[in-house]
């Protein structure tokens, strides 16, 4: 396990989301992808090609955009509702709340370049704080893939399940991490590699960082076991649990605010399953000056040697209560 | 075997019968505010006449299915008068008539506003304003690419057409040639507070969905012979019908009167309301 080399050959994950999109559409004639004049930047062009009559475009108006998704799924049919990640749960977070989840409607939501993907275009366009939206609310799974492999598995779980699903993706370019063949399970975290020092667990484009940092730290003698947890809820407590009992110290890192994300979810666990030295990496509490989502990430302390250094001092933190 | 009839004698339903009805519904509302403390009995008056229409005359829909495909949908976007669409539904036969006594009680599926995942015959969850009418759009539009032949109602207060998620909606219907979508504006003039011209006026809601690309029909909404023939009339693009009707209408001392938003009536006044409701009867 602890062979497998970081490759190269980055990838776009909505590259992955609308082939198997195109494929669901053409098996499944209820398939619809519902998205607000972003064809272009939800890469639905294919799509409307093939199922020009499918593809509902109401224009720029995302409130409307997730209630016209309710009621498609109403009329029978599937409808993936895609946008930017900062509009889609921002602008309509009511609609979320009670047209999708608490109406339990199955509609799945696919934010488009989520975290800092639109680097450059600035705060507005930033969606740090989807998980601590989407999160709160009940029915709604949230999940953010690592990999173009895990993404279509995670599209193709997301069409079979009955109900509301966040599918929280990016447009930034990320190695395939999974192996070919891979089956999403919700709620189940993947052990990527095993340590006994620490455990670092991230989601989305930061668990490829975390493989690199686990790189470095083994050249230093220290083993981190590294989980890839795309699904934020339901959180896998099982994972979290065992991580504390075998490794004995937590680092986490997401492309979200340091508040109410990935972290914190587990943080919860932490606090009541299984008390241990914790820290959260992220976006922290502030709106993230100019520069690429490569950029802010190593800005923020997230560079694969950041985080390792950032794991050294949670190991002292562990040693140091030992 | 009530409901049995009823179903069976949907389609003969005269203007009298409904009327009656509609009579019965608003006693039964007035009750269920009065044992609760609690509702929205100005805009459930306003609304009655319309929700009885649709239940008695105008949907095709059957209680013992409520999620039949082929049903037509109904969207309640004022939620807040979700009483009086608990009882119009208990009268239907989509719920038990004794069920409206656990109106807001702990733990009652009939709370505030209507829970679709609780409730059958309830479509979709509506409480906060402005998020009917989307949804409505997206139904209707389901019917269109399935080729589904149900209509998609939906009712929403005047001064929720404030919220602007409406005129996206709006936008949207005419954009997609929703023939098969009916709008009914409980046009009562009066919002939670004060009245709508003295708050965000935007009647006449005439013209502004004209402008938008919709078909417009307006009536009196608390006169049966022009509700019934609006709701059952088919247009070539969206339909709105602006229903001109009146807050806490069948009961005097609440007709037109702001403070009857959800104001619950005391003894005396409950007497007085429940007198004139069964007079009528």
């Amino acid at each position: 396990m602890n062979a497998i080399a970081t490759p190269a050959k980055l990838h776009d994950c909505r590259d992955a989301f609308v082939a198997v999109l195109e494929r669901l559409g053409a098996e499944n004639p209820n398939v619809v992808a519902v998205c607000n004049d972003s064809v272009g930047s939800s890469k639905l062009g294919g799509f409307k090609s093939k199922f020009p009559e499918r593809l509902v475009n109401v224009g720029i108006a995302e409130q409307n955009m997730v209630g016209v998704g309710a009621g498609l799924a109403n009329g029978g049919l599937l409808p993936f509702v895609c946008g930017a990640s900062c509009f889609l749960t921002g602008r309509s977070l009511e609609q979320v709340k009670a047209d999708i989840a608490y109406s339990n409607a199955n509609v799945k939501l696919v934010g488009i370049s989520s975290g800092m993907a639109y680097g450059e275009l600035g705060p507005t366009h930033h969606s740090i704080e989807d998980f601590a939206w989407t999160r709160v609310l009940p029915n709604l799974p949230v999940i953010a893939p690592c990999d173009s492999i895990e993404t279509a598995a995670a599209v193709e779980w997301a069409a079979n399940y009955p109900g509301p699903v966040f599918l929280r993706l990016s447009r930034v370019g990320v190695p395939d991490l999974l192996p070919a063949g891979h089956v999403f399970q919700m709620g189940k975290a993947n052990l990527l590699r095993d340590g006994d020092a620490v455990t670092l667990i991230a989601n989305g484009t930061l668990t490829h960082r975390m493989m690199k940092a686990a790189e470095i730290l083994a050249t230093e003698g220290i083993q981190a076991r590294v989980l890839n947890m795309a699904t934020v809820r339901p959180i896998d407590v099982e994972a979290v649990v065992a991580a504390v009992r075998d490794t004995g110290a937590i680092l986490t890192a997401e492309e979200h605010s340091v508040f109410g994300g990935l972290g914190s979810a587990i943080a919860e666990v932490v606090v009541a399953e299984a008390p241990a030295p914790m820290k959260i990496l992220g976006v922290p509490g502030i709106f993230a000056p100019t520069g690429s989502a490569e950029f802010l990430l190593d800005e923020f302390g997230m560079a694969p040697s950041a985080v390792a250094e950032a794991a050294k001092s949670l190991l002292a933190r562990k040693s140091g209560r030992a | 075997m009530t409901n049995c009839i009823i179903m069976h004698t949907r389609n003969s339903m005269q203007p009298n019968d409904l009327e009656r009805i509609a009579r019965q519904i608003r006693l039964r509302d007035l009750q269920a505010v009065y044992e609760a403390g609690a509702g929205h009995i100005g805009g459930e008056m306003s609304a009655t006449d319309i929700l009885t229409a649709l239940y008695f005359k105008v949907l095709r829909v059957w209680p013992e299915q409520p999620k039949h495909p082929e049903r037509d949908r109904f969207v309640l976007s004022k939620g807040h008068v979700a009483l009086a669409l608990y009882v119009t539904l208990a009268k239907r036969g989509f719920i038990p008539e004794e069920e409206i006594h656990t109106f807001l009680k702990p733990h009652s599926r009939l709370n505030g506003h209507p829970n679709c995942n609780k409730v059958p015959g309830v479509e979709t969850n509506t409480g906060p304003l402005g998020h009917g009418l989307p949804v409505a759009v997206g139904m209707a539009l389901a019917a269109k690419l399935r080729g589904a032949t149900y209509h998609t109602y939906v009712l929403t207060g005047d001064g929720e057409m404030q919220e602007g998620s409406n005129w996206e909606a709006i936008s949207s219907a005419a954009q997609f040639g929703l023939n098969n979508l009916t709008l009914i504006i409980d046009h009562n003039r009066f919002q939670q507070g004060a009245a709508l011209k003295d708050t965000n006026d935007l009647a006449p809601f005439a013209s502004k969905l004209v402008a938008f690309g919709w078909d417009v029909t307006e009536i009196n909404g608390n006169e049966m012979a022009e509700i019934v023939p609006a709701l059952e009339k088919r247009t070539a693009r969206p339909h709105c019908i602006v229903a001109h009707t009146n807050k806490g209408h069948g009961i005097s001392f609440m007709q037109d009167r702001v403070d009857w938003h959800h104001r619950v009536p005391n003894a005396e006044q409950y007497q007085i309301a429940l007198a004139e409701l069964s007079e009528t009867l």
